[in-house]
């Protein structure tokens, strides 16, 4: 879809390979183990869940399965491209083009209309602005949001705007989706509704990552992973759903 | 690094959150407005008084050695006594004597000035009586307007003929023609030849002899009139009499007020000044001359605008600099108030040098909008200045590049450490400030 797209070419079905994943925060001299050797792949158009308590080091694994975060030992490969390795600039593309991010708090920016909104990371990847917009415009049609486009974010519900949240997750076609509690800060119904767009993403080929706290939302995943102080405690296949 | 799609798109990004807070913007712009103003508007200001100086001056002749009889130092009490008349100034014999010392001078006016009263009809004026050469106008600022000047017949035949200026015209003889009147002044009847206006700016003595010096200007009060120096060495004697002093009487005897000599070259005219004031110290017992360098002036007012310019430019640059750190104060406010948006934008593929372009094109827009209307506002400072002030004021564009550069400057160098700090906020971090 995107011109640029080539960086990370598919060498292996696993488009998420995690060897030894270590990741410590450092506090003065002492040593803060976050995560103590996380083996995990994910599969190409898997919908997995990640679950487990706080602290149990679910958000720091989402964090550097997202590239904002280096490990600090063990390798992440992406699409068989080792990440740990990467300087700053080269993650930030890799951001942008292979990873699309779905927030709890949506995570809008507030002065930019919906369609500029779901237009920002095209526009870090250098789209020329005609096919920005076309892009941007059909996946605002794709959410159900066509007719909302000049809008800000702050007109807009709270399930409209998660909706436009993954139009922009959508933008550069990555090859995973990071959805991070993506029902949290919605109603029942609302949320509903973004479950089904996931799944319906999810039924076209797309890979999810899910993390959350909500038993309802993993029971729609194929796989949850049970995350308990930095280690993967156990792993459920929901083989029985619809 | 950037292409002209993704800089229109930075700008507009820009634009909308400068509209955003619009009034902060105006504010923060204000410092700027201000700075670059007072910049332009001060180097205009300097720039025409500098001008105006260097024009008076240079109307003086910038090869021509002013030569002025001035009074001596006071004595003491023993001297004014046993001396009843005071006797000083310059003497035909100086005149002569640069003649001989200094051939190539190309000519030597000699003049002498005393304060009268003149009459016509039922009219009286204050006046400065001129008593001098034919060749006057070629080295003083004056203009033959009507008439002829005096001639060197009218010297030698001490001709009771005067040649008046245009004030004098126009105060003594109202509507009437003054060529070929008489005019009477001290008890003689001199018939007038000629009207002369003065180019002189204002008045040259002012700019000379500081404005400290509040004696009456009877330039500007009266008007001036011109009768060969014979005649009036024959008329009026070389003493003069006047009322004042401790003793109730006060004699002078004044040969000549005033020589001027013109030398061909502005590399003669230092030396020049040096022969001049060499044989004037041999022959005079007290230091009861000046002698007025117009180009020493010129050279003195080049130096003092160089000062005024660096002066006014310090305080320019200081309110600048004011400016400057105000719009880094909003900026830093700016970036942490966006901290959360920054995080979006890195999330979402942002590199640090996109976020820099960001913020940095936010404060270079504010810094050269304000250095746009600053230079707006600064040009029409000296038009005011100008029109309600009667001073002179030139804008030039060096004054307009220099704000305008200025400006862009202060935008780069306090606009780049917020936009630095900005992207250097940790991604992570960033997404979880609220």
């Amino acid at each position: 879809m995107t011109p640029n797209n080539s960086d990370i070419t598919i060498s292996c079905e696993a488009v998420v390979q995690l060897q030894n994943l270590c990741k410590s925060y450092f506090l003065g001299h002492s040593e803060l183990p976050v995560l103590k050797g996380i083996n995990l792949d994910f599969h190409r158009g898997e919908y997995v869940s990640i679950m487990g308590p706080s602290g149990s080091g679910k958000s720091t694994l989402l964090n550097l399965l997202g590239c904002l975060d280096r490990p600090t030992d063990g390798k992440y490969l992406l699409g068989g491209l080792d990440i740990s390795e990467m300087d700053d600039d080269t993650l930030s593309g890799i951001r942008g083009k292979q990873i699309g991010f779905i927030f709890q708090s949506f995570n809008l920016i507030p002065q930019l209309n919906i369609i500029e909104n779901i237009e920002v990371s095209l526009y870090y990847q250098q789209v020329h602005k005609v096919q920005r917009r076309k892009r941007a415009e059909e996946l605002a049609e794709r959410v159900g949001l066509g007719d909302r486009t000049k809008h800000r974010p702050s007109e807009l519900s709270g399930g409209q705007q998660q909706r436009v949240a993954i139009a922009r997750a959508l933008a550069n076609d990555p090859l995973i989706l990071l959805a991070d509690e993506p029902t949290g800060n919605l109603d029942s119904k609302s949320g509903r509704e973004i479950l089904g767009m996931l799944d319906e993403l999810h039924a076209g080929g797309k890979t999810i990552i899910v993390v959350t706290h909500d038993p309802k939302v993993a029971s729609r995943t194929q796989r949850s992973i049970h995350m308990l102080d930095g280690r993967i405690e156990r792993q459920t296949l929901n083989g029985a759903r619809q | 690094m950037i292409s002209l799609t993704q800089l229109t798109s930075v700008v507009q990004v820009s634009l909308r959150s400068l509209w955003l807070h619009r009034m902060r913007s105006i504010l923060t712009m204000l410092g700027i407005i201000f700075g670059v103003s007072s910049v332009i508007a001060m180097l205009a200001i300097g720039e025409g008084a500098s001008q105006q100086a260097q024009a008076q001056i240079a109307h003086l002749g910038s090869t021509n050695l002013i030569l002025k009889t001035v009074k001596p130092p006071q004595q003491t009490a023993n001297d004014t006594t046993q001396q009843s008349i005071a006797i000083y100034g310059l003497t035909y014999d100086d005149a002569e004597r640069f003649r001989v010392t200094i051939p190539d001078a190309q000519v030597v006016v000699q003049s002498k000035i005393i304060s009268h009263k003149a009459y016509y009809r039922n009219r009286i004026l204050a006046i400065e009586l001129v008593g001098t050469v034919a060749w006057y106008p070629e080295l003083a600022p004056v203009e033959l307007d009507r008439g002829r000047f005096l001639s060197s017949s009218d010297l030698h035949y001490n001709e009771s003929v005067c040649v008046i200026d245009r004030n004098t015209a126009d105060n003594l003889f109202l509507i009437d023609d003054p060529i070929d009147m008489d005019i009477k002044i001290a008890g003689n009847y001199y018939r007038v030849v000629g009207i002369v206006s003065e180019t002189r700016v204002q008045s040259n003595e002012d700019m000379l002899e500081t404005r400290a010096n509040s004696a009456p200007d009877t330039t500007s009060a009266g008007g001036r009139v011109y009768i060969p120096i014979t005649t009036m060495k024959t008329r009026f004697g070389e003493t003069s009499i006047q009322f004042g002093g401790t003793t109730g009487l006060v004699g002078e005897k004044v040969e000549l007020s005033e020589i001027t000599v013109r030398v061909p070259t502005i590399e003669r005219v230092l030396p020049t000044q040096d022969v001049l004031d060499g044989i004037l110290k041999r022959f005079h017992k007290q230091q009861d001359y000046q002698i007025v360098v117009p180009l020493e002036l010129l050279r003195q007012a080049i130096r003092t605008k160089r000062i005024f310019s660096i002066v006014l430019g310090s305080i320019a640059a200081i309110s600048l600099l004011v400016g400057g750190i105000g719009i880094m104060n909003i900026m830093l406010a700016t970036v942490s108030e966006r901290t959360r948006e920054i995080g979006i934008r890195r999330a979402l593929g942002a590199k640090k040098q996109d976020i820099v372009f960001q913020f940095l094109s936010e404060t270079l827009l504010l810094t050269l909008t304000g250095g746009l209307l600053g230079m707006v506002l600064g040009a029409l400072i000296p038009i005011a200045v100008t029109y309600f002030g009667s001073m002179p004021t030139v804008i030039t564009t060096q004054a307009m590049l220099l704000s305008f550069g200025i400006s862009a400057g202060v935008g780069l160098t306090f606009g780049l450490y917020p936009a630095v700090k900005a992207a250097n906020m940790d991604p992570i971090e960033s997404l979880r400030h609220e």
